[in-house]
């Protein structure tokens, strides 16, 4: 072979790798990709039961009702819209009322996000940047949210959470 | 005094730099060896300034001076001496100042031991490097400066973030900065080299041993960071393909494909223009993982803070090295000389299709991580791409790759013979087609994906012990021969057949995790028994203990199997009261390459405790393959080959002008 030929066998081989891995990325993000949405949003477009979507707001204060065998309910809230939450599961470290949450899942025929992901992030003064985003375009955003407090108040009991 | 000391060591260190940064190449292009030579003293006085800077910071943190808001924000007094110490890279400014001490470091590293390199290219080496130093320390004194003070300095500090309240953070940033600054070196020697206009075989000679320390550190991080994840996040998961994770492995791929196409350049002098454009991609990657991390733009648990300038200031200095960098390799790439011809089924041939497909790999995980930020950019629209992305990008361009793995090391340099090779490796394809039979036996009705994936792995192992046996003459020769030869045979060689083995061994245990994970998820009292994998957990009781700073409950299981007692595990949660926060620290028991884990959730309302229990087959077979990947990499660097006898360059002087 010459050299020119031995090239044309590199490059072809190449050509054909990339395209594979292309046809690859393009159907992946076509079937796995997961929109964010806030309940306000959630009420505007009519999001069909069973579509997943990632889910964020704030806790809403005195909503979380826990059931048998680590069945829970909360709201999800961003000012002007709440939409109700169920899981099943254990939440994580960090989950509490009044604060962002990020959960993933789907509608159910009567309106409930389904959540099979409630997703914990590892700070306290930890926003949810999705969230932070919405509720800054919805003027409910709070400077201090994103703070930590000087004086954290009275310490939750060990692992309840109320 | 000392925080304004370090704060000062840190300017002194920036003004090296930017001497640094000038002279070298004034002095090269001069031809004048006074001047060259000042990078190396430079470089040894910057190393041992920000040396200076780091331990002041060090010392800061010991004594808990909460007059400095770096301390005050992330210690607390009652911290044990060791979180005190690791707390220092536990946050945004101080780990910006470990990046840059390992910056030094790697600089140093070459002033002191370069002696044998040609004085222009050590001199344009060390230059590069000062130019990233400079930046970083700027980016530093601007923006992330660690020894500010306050004013009216508190008594308390607030704590380290308490999920990196762990021997972790001890080991896996230093390692992980080790192998993303380390590729720096590769980057500086191709940028020296495009300045120069000159490579060669020597070269890459020089070159390979600091990819090699770079990735083996790298590869080392990166476990590291997995297990970290595994046992502290309490959810059993020990990948996530979160944006940070893919920003380390980004550059680990492309670390891999230098490795393997930096052996081409050395033995056969080919690929020559390939490897410098994929030591510029790794360390720009490197760059990306930085500004990924440290900008904020991705939220993480890596993301310490978020202050819109850094990111500016660091997606600044991104653009200009990559930028920078890769204007000049197009301008000058067409001048350096293609060499070394071979036939598409070579050795080269092989490494060439490692090469491919690790690019492409790294490519699509690029497109995954940074899709989501293009898209918000553009249309505002959020998005996210998780985990099915990956598996189905990543996986099947793997799936080549590992089958193209063992034939690799059996072929010959320019000409290979492809059947040659297929047939000594007919024992290792019986050995994965066994493999297979067994496991599509065993678990009959189960997944059929799992066999074949570890019939894959079961090739890859027995593959790279057949190019052993093959060069040893195993079962041709007489015994004692085989050892002699053994005695003879080159540390590389071991070094290559180990880091493939680690391939094949950490896939078993991927599969085995994934596929046959067990798990029970449920609330339980004290006196309850759960049952996974045929272990009968039982929870005795549930207390209280009173840590150094924080409060934890800690339940005790027995674990039992077969009616006979194995083991105690105490799972706990801990209740840190400074931040309020709290963290899970899982339970692991390990049995062979297998663990139980056990975590725990929120107390419910009548008493009982949620809970978490796994049965992970074959975990730690993850982690014991990349270890065994860096064993295999620290074999190949003790190779004589590498230390002794880089071949001088043919007539320096002269080849300088016949490049040109």
């Amino acid at each position: 072979m010459t050299r020119k030929q031995r090239r044309l066998v590199m490059i072809g081989g190449s050509l054909a790798v990339l395209a594979v891995a292309a046809a690859l990325v393009l159907s992946a993000l076509r079937d796995s990709i997961v929109f964010f949405s806030t309940p306000s949003m959630v009420a505007e477009k009519h999001i069909s039961a069973g579509k997943r979507f990632r889910l964020g707001g704030l806790v809403q204060p005195g909503s979380l009702k826990r059931g048998d065998n680590l069945a829970v309910t909360f709201e999800v809230a961003d000012g002007s819209a709440t939409l109700p939450v169920a899981y099943k599961g254990i939440l994580p470290d960090l989950f509490r009322e009044g604060q962002g949450v990020v959960a993933e899942g789907a509608l159910d025929q009567s309106g409930v996000f389904r959540a099979d992901t409630v997703l914990a992030k590892h700070d306290e003064t930890y926003m949810p940047k999705e969230v932070a985003d919405a509720l800054k375009k919805q003027g409910h955003w709070k400077d201090d949210y994103g703070k930590p407090s000087a004086s954290a108040g009275p310490q939750p009991v060990q692992g309840a959470m109320r | 005094m000392i925080a304004e000391a370090g704060h000062y060591a840190l300017v002194l260190a920036l003004g090296l730099a930017l001497i640094q940064s000038i002279v070298p190449m004034l002095g090269a292009r001069w031809g004048d060896v006074a001047l060259m030579n000042v990078a190396r003293s430079t470089a040894l006085a910057q190393l041992l300034f920000v040396g200076a800077s780091f331990i002041a910071l060090v010392m800061l943190h010991v004594t808990s001076d909460f007059s400095v808001v770096n301390v005050f924000e992330n210690s607390h007094s009652m911290k044990p001496l060791i979180y005190k110490i690791t707390g220092v890279w536990g946050n945004h400014e101080g780990s910006m100042l470990l990046w840059v001490s390992i910056l030094a470091l790697f600089g140093g590293l070459v002033a002191a031991f370069g002696n044998n390199l040609p004085l222009t290219l050590r001199a344009h080496v060390l230059a590069v490097q000062a130019w990233i130093a400079s930046a970083f320390y700027l980016f530093i004194l601007l923006t992330s400066n660690p020894f500010l003070r306050i004013a009216n300095p508190p008594i308390e500090g607030r704590d380290l973030n308490p999920v990196l309240q762990d021997i972790g953070l001890a080991v896996h940033p230093p390692m992980l900065y080790l192998g993303y600054v380390g590729f720096s070196i590769s980057f500086s020697f191709a940028v020296a080299a495009l300045i120069e206009g000159r490579i060669d075989a020597a070269w890459a000679r020089w070159v390979r041993p600091w990819t090699l320390l770079a990735w083996i550190f790298l590869t080392l991080g990166i476990a590291m960071g997995s297990y970290w994840a595994y046992y502290e996040l309490g959810w059993g998961g020990w990948w996530f393909w979160d944006p940070v994770e893919n920003a380390s492995l980004m550059p680990w791929l492309a670390g891999t494909a230098l490795l393997h196409s930096a052996v081409v350049m050395e033995k056969r002098n080919a690929l020559k223009v390939w490897t410098i454009l994929l030591s510029i991609l790794t360390f720009s990657l490197s760059l990306l993982g930085t500004f990924v991390v440290r900008s904020g733009v991705l939220t993480s648990v890596h993301a310490f803070a978020t202050d819109p300038a850094r990111g500016v200031f660091i997606l600044l200095i991104l653009c200009l090295f990559i930028g920078g960098s890769l204007s000049l390799y197009a301008a000058r790439a067409a001048s350096l000389k293609q060499g070394g011809l071979f036939a598409p089924i070579s050795r080269e041939g092989a490494l060439v299709l490692n090469n491919l497909f690790l690019t492409t790999a790294c490519a699509t995980v690029f497109i995954g991580t940074l899709y989501p930020l293009a898209l918000e950019v553009l249309t505002g629209d959020k998005i996210s791409v998780g985990a099915p992305f990956f598996n189905l990008t990543f996986g099947p361009l793997f799936v080549p790759l590992m089958i193209a793995v063992p034939f690799g090391p059996l072929l010959a340099w320019k000409r290979g013979d492809l059947l040659g090779a297929a047939q000594r490796l007919t024992a290792a394809g019986i050995a994965a087609l066994i493999a297979i039979a067994v496991l599509w036996a065993w678990t009959r009705g189960g997944a059929s994906f799992a066999p074949l994936a570890i019939g894959l792995a079961v090739f890859v192992v027995a593959g790279a012990l057949t190019d052993l046996a093959e060069r040893l003459g195993l079962f041709r020769l007489p015994f004692g021969t085989s050892v002699q030869r053994a005695r003879g045979l080159p540390r590389a060689a071991w070094g290559t057949a180990f880091a493939h083995a680690g391939v094949g061994i950490a896939l078993i245990g991927i599969v085995c995790e994934t596929t046959w994970n067990s798990e029970y998820i449920g609330t339980m009292k004290p006196g309850d028994s759960a049952k996974v994998a045929g272990y009968e957990l039982k929870l005795d009781d549930i207390g209280q203990r009173q840590g150094p700073n924080f409060r934890e409950m800690v339940a005790r299981f027995t674990v039992g199997l077969d009616g006979k007692t194995l083991s105690v595990m105490t799972p706990s949660k801990r209740n840190f009261t400074t931040r309020g926060a709290s963290t899970t620290e899982a339970a692991l028991l390990t049995r062979g390459v297998s663990q139980l884990y056990i975590s725990l959730g929120d107390i419910a309302a009548d008493g009982g405790i949620a809970v978490r229990i796994y049965h992970k087959p074959m975990v730690l077979l993850i982690w014991f393959g990349p270890v065994l990947m860096a064993f295999g990499g620290f074999l190949s660097l003790s190779d004589r080959r590498l230390r002794v006898g880089a071949p001088k360059p043919a007539k320096a002087a002269r080849a300088l002008q016949a490049a040109e």
